[in-house]
């Protein structure tokens, strides 16, 4: 250690030394516990989710939880915690916003790191930086009182209050994401690849197209993973956009409940210590898995294309 | 010289101000009351509660919506004192209770009339009770098997949190809502979706329809109901409401743990008040009935 050595070269020093040796040695540990404290509270998060989660299952079989389609917990007849339409709801709007912001969040990227004067990308970085700050609750206002009139106009509905209104909603929300990834990833690309394939005669378009994109494509799909794992936990914004009908959607027009939203609806009104809100934290502790492992797979293809970039 | 005296100046500032400070501590005996719950009921309660305290300077109460759902749930995990709900306990909520071993008191401080709303372009003015379940239940998917227009049927409601929702289940729905109601927040956000929606169908708490200036909100249709055969009776009559001939009237309640005390039992009389009832009927609701006040008068709460 560092320290070791400067100990013997200066030992005949004094209390001095002693003194800032013992900054050292504290402030190391004070770094060194808040660097672990963050990781004792993902565990007690994780912990408790579980926990309260698993008690459910006390009422519950595995099957009628994880496969049953009806959720109504406050039923008129018998009580139903089946979660298969919401976790469907939730998988089938994230793709959705998925499929909208890869295009745009791709091309977004490729035109900041490729493409566009210093002063005009100087100008859009932040803006679209911007996007992320603002509130998810307005964004989901939006949604209610301009995007929802607008699909439903444009495609001869009665409402707007659908999975592509959540979709296009969380799309522009996990944008700021995608592109600041997709644009290291596809800066991080050596300048000696698009150099050779100007020489051999390809101009830019063949160039983005199949080199320096192609060089970037695990950066890229790390990217559209992380926005992934935005959109999945985004809550107000579908909360207030998609309608909240518990049925199995069967296409883009059709009202959805995402689980983060049921969640938010329902936590407030349960006595605690009941089926159904172990049965909330259960679908909490779902959430939770969901979004460590994506986050997780992105942090792993992403780290592949750092190691194949040096 | 001038600047002693604006040194002077500012020194008696701050005394005042230290002074004010220090009276504004000492009325550290102000009881504080939560009260949770109802969204139906949340306006009324407020409005009440000003009236309240400005009587009362002794006392602060503080009202939030949530649900009737959500209020029950605070009062039986010790978060409020008086719980808003739309609807009476139910069995589980009852046998939280017991297990706990505290009893509730109900008061009935006024009552509610729910509007079943339509949007104009279904031609749809009048429904029977049992066909409104019929919707609901999703059994019905056109307007044009009720006489209206050829519009498919878009269904919207409360969240599960709401008495209004299970009020309405309890009474016109009799089975489970199909699983298509869109479940809005609020009443205000149906009544905004159902305005927008030119298939929609919605219901409402009366005092959301009728402005202050006794207006029906535009944009709207108020459906008249049709119990079984008799004639069709409009939301908007206010003595079919009164003498009990329309069919979805209810009653708000308040619940407290245990008997009411202190400023929550001021409270609960000032609203059962004839200044309170006043409140209560020029907010779009309606006063309790002969029944509800010797209900009341049972629980040691209600005036003579």
């Amino acid at each position: 250690m560092l320290t070791d050595i400067n100990h013997k070269r200066i030992s005949a020093n004094d209390s001095n030394l002693n003194q800032r040796l013992f900054a050292d040695n504290l402030f190391y540990w004070i770094f060194r516990a808040a660097a672990a404290l963050a990781i004792l509270v993902l565990l007690g998060i994780f912990l408790m989710l579980v926990i309260n989660g698993g008690r459910m299952f006390w009422d519950i079989g595995f099957g009628e939880f994880f496969f049953g389609t009806v959720w109504n917990p406050s039923a008129y007849g018998a009580e139903k915690y089946g979660v298969l339409s919401m976790i469907v709801s939730t998988i089938f709007v994230t793709l959705l916003s998925m499929l909208i912001a890869a295009p745009l969040g791709i091309g977004t990227a490729a035109f900041l790191a490729d493409f566009a004067p210093q002063r005009l990308a100087n100008i859009l970085k932040p803006a679209i930086e911007m996007l992320a700050a603002v509130p998810s609750v307005a964004v989901g206002f939006i949604g209610i009182v301009l995007v929802g009139p607008a699909i439903a106009s444009v495609f001869g509905l009665n409402n707007g209050l659908n999975a592509l209104n959540g979709a296009i909603l969380l799309a522009v929300m996990s944008l700021p994401t995608v592109i600041t990834v997709a644009q290291d990833a596809i800066q991080s690309v050596p300048d000696s690849y698009k150099e050779a394939s100007y020489a051999i005669g390809a101009n830019r378009w063949e160039t983005l197209v199949k080199v320096t994109l192609p060089a970037a494509a695990s950066g890229i799909i790390a990217a559209l993973i992380l926005g992934t794992g935005r959109a999945v936990g985004e809550t107000m914004t579908v909360l207030m956009a998609t309608g909240n009908a518990t049925a199995m959607p069967t296409g883009l027009f059709d009202s959805v409940r995402t689980m983060t939203a049921t969640i938010a609806i329902e936590l407030g009104e349960v006595p605690f210590e009941t089926t159904h809100y172990h049965s909330l934290f259960a679908v909490g502790a779902m959430l939770f898995l969901i979004t460590l492992s994506v986050n997780l797979v992105a942090e792993w293809i992403a780290s592949g294309y750092r190691k194949r970039g040096q | 010289m001038q600047g002693f005296t604006r040194l002077k100046n500012l020194a008696l500032v701050v005394i005042i101000s230290i002074n004010s400070f220090s009276f504004g501590c000492q009325r550290s005996n102000v009881e504080v009351v939560t009260i949770k719950g109802s969204d139906t009921e949340v306006n009324l309660v407020q409005e009440l509660a000003e009236r309240f305290m400005e009587n009362d300077a002794e006392s602060s109460l503080t009202i939030t919506g949530g649900g009737s759902g959500f209020g029950i749930a605070s009062l039986i995990n010790r978060k409020t004192d008086i719980a808003n709900s739309s609807r009476p306990l139910n069995g589980k909520e009852q046998q939280l209770i017991d297990k706990q071993g505290f009893r509730v008191y109900p008061v009935i401080f006024a009552q509610d009339a729910i509007a079943v709303v339509v949007h104009p372009k279904t031609n749809i003015t009048k429904l029977s009770l049992s066909d409104i379940g019929k919707i609901y239940r999703g059994e019905a998917k056109n307007w044009k098997e009720f006489g209206g227009s050829d519009t498919p049927i878009s269904l919207y409601g409360r969240q599960s949190n709401s008495g209004t929702f299970v009020y309405f289940r309890e009474v016109i729905v009799k089975g489970e809502y199909d699983a298509t109601v869109k479940q809005m927040n609020g009443t205000a956000q149906i009544i905004e979706a159902v305005k927008q929606d030119a298939g929609s169908i919605g219901y409402v708490g009366i005092g959301y329809l009728i402005s202050k200036k006794e207006e029906v909100v535009n944009g709207l249709t108020p459906v008249s109901l049709i119990a079984d055969g008799k004639l069709p009776i409009s939301p908007l009559d206010k003595t079919a409401i009164l003498d009990g001939s329309y069919p979805l009237v209810r009653p708000l309640f308040q619940f407290t743990n245990g008997e009411p005390k202190g400023k929550s039992l001021q409270f609960l009389r000032y609203e059962l008040s004839e200044e309170g009832q006043q409140i209560v009927t020029s907010n779009g609701y309606f006063e309790i009935n002969e029944l509800q006040k010797k209900a009341n008068k049972e629980l040691g709460i209600g005036l003579n």
